[in-house]
């Protein structure tokens, strides 16, 4: 009979986050901001039809970095969450706070018990009746569930995202002025210049009625 | 290991993708009324008469208030129209209680799609599904709980708006110019028959649909025409390329106004 080798867990965990950070860090990043109307959220994302950010629910948008096939599983594990409570319950029973507590766990339970960790960094956004109850949730591969305010970023270029965003944020901007800061933000962080259509934007917008979510066109992406 | 398990997130491969009612079978939360034979005694409130037709700029479609339980008028303000997505909408018939959760889950369904697709559903697409919907009901039907839905809207593709009918089985019906459904449909769609032309504009196709839903009261007790005391008015709503939106009460009020005056 072999007998397998003993990993003390320590190094069992460090060596998956490190496999999951490694994955996370080569692919392109997301940048959330708020602004008076919403929030807004702007990736990096040369391909027109491989979407990074989708709608959930009414007011609950979603945006996924890292390996596609894993952030588009659980984009559809949320759309099935929040529709089947939805309609089990209220459209207004569904919200971002319950949501990314799933995620969490799912992403928790994955991280310590499937042969490879998710290589997936995911936020969620909820937009409120005013901007103090916007939610804005970070949820990384290991689970680790954060709640952020104003400003967020996940994927490789995250800190500098951050960063960026922090500096020129303002409450109570329209929104061409808070696409402005994250194309400023992206365009410091990687030092060039993205073509239009390199861009992948959407908000969720309280003006826009029940279903919040919009994407933008690529016209609306320009900095001023 | 099942991820349900681990995640409490309901993601199930072999659910189909875009499903909602296959997720909800899959979960055993579909709606279901199994009833005893002798259910038929059962005198669940109706909803009567709704119709559709089509004008200049896309589908109009309204309907009375009312719903009847046998002699009983059990609700005065029912709302029998519905947005199914923002480019069509549905409208009931039959049973009112069936017919509401019907219409809830396929709305539910359409957006379903449409967010995991990233695409709406066509608009024939839609029509064929809720055939399918009201097939699964068949069983229901034969003990009395009867659900016809009316389904219209503005199709993207071919750029005009398109009304669809359908029968108690499930038979799916394009109409070219109009329809109208439930106990008072037969003498909504004979005026209809006399006032609809081709391309109406907005405001007339709205005196011609309050006209039949009026000429309907007159003939049918379970149709509720327009209640000028209480102030209880036809849900009128309109697709056009623009999408779906409700006519405001004070015009279908003036409307009915019109209607009743000119109605001897």
């Amino acid at each position: 009979m072999t007998v397998p080798f003993y990993v003390p867990p320590e190094q069992l965990m460090k060596d998956r986050a490190e496999y999951a950070r490694k994955g996370i860090a080569r692919g392109k990043s997301i940048a959330a901001v708020e602004y008076a109307d919403g929030i807004l959220l702007v990736a990096e994302n040369p391909s027109g039809t491989l979407h990074k950010i989708g709608e959930i629910y009414d007011r609950i948008a979603f945006a996924g970095v890292g390996k596609y096939s894993e952030f588009e599983t659980l984009r559809v594990a949320g759309i099935r969450h929040a529709d089947l409570k939805g309609y089990s319950y209220a459209r207004s029973d569904v919200t971002a706070k319950s949501l990314a507590n799933a995620y969490s766990h799912a992403l928790g339970q994955i991280f310590t018990q499937e042969v490879k960790p998710y290589e997936v960094g995911i936020m969620v956004a909820e937009v409120g009746e005013t901007s103090e109850a916007n939610l804005l949730f970070k949820i990384t591969y290991d689970g680790t569930l954060s709640a952020e305010d104003d400003v967020a970023a996940i994927g490789g270029q995250e800190e500098q995202l951050t960063a960026h965003l922090r500096q020129s944020f303002r409450p109570g901007a329209s929104l061409p002025e808070a696409v402005g800061w994250a194309v400023a933000a992206f365009q410091a962080a990687l030092s060039r210049t993205l073509q239009l259509n390199e861009w992948e934007a959407a908000v969720v917008d309280r003006t826009l009625g029940r279903r919040a979510f919009r994407r933008l066109a690529a016209e609306e992406m320009t900095a001023r | 290991m099942s991820q349900e398990k681990a995640g409490g997130l309901p993601w199930d491969p072999v659910v189909p993708a875009g499903s909602f009612t296959a997720l909800l079978r899959s979960r055993g939360l579909e709606p279901r009324w199994s009833l005893p034979a002798e259910a038929a005694a059962l005198e669940a409130p109706e909803g009567t008469t709704v119709l559709a037709f089509r004008y200049a700029e896309g589908v109009l479609m309204a309907g009375d208030r009312r719903a009847t339980a046998g002699n009983v008028i059990a609700h005065r303000s029912l709302q029998k129209v519905f947005p199914a997505d923002t480019r069509s909408a549905v409208a009931i018939s039959g049973t009112a209680g069936i017919a509401i959760e019907l219409i809830r889950l396929f709305q539910t369904e359409l957006e379903h799609y449409e967010k995991l697709e990233g695409s709406r559903l066509s608009l024939e697409g839609k029509a064929n599904h809720l055939a399918a919907m009201v097939r699964a009901q068949l069983p229901m039907a034969f003990q009395g709980l009867v659900v016809v839905p009316l389904f219209c809207g503005f199709d993207e593709g071919a750029g005009r708006g398109r009304l669809y009918s359908y029968d108690v089985v499930g038979g799916r019906y394009e109409e070219t110019d109009f329809a109208a459904t439930g106990s008072g449909g037969p003498y909504a769609k004979a005026y209809l028959r006399g006032a609809y032309r081709e391309g109406l504009a907005e405001e007339q196709a709205l005196d011609v649909a309050v006209g039949a839903l009026v000429a309907a009261a007159e003939e049918d007790s379970a149709t509720g025409g327009p209640d000028l005391q209480r102030g209880i008015y036809p849900n009128v709503v309109v697709i056009s390329a623009q999408g779906y939106r409700e006519l405001a009460e004070e015009r279908v009020a003036a409307a009915a106004r019109r209607a009743m005056g000119g109605a001897r």
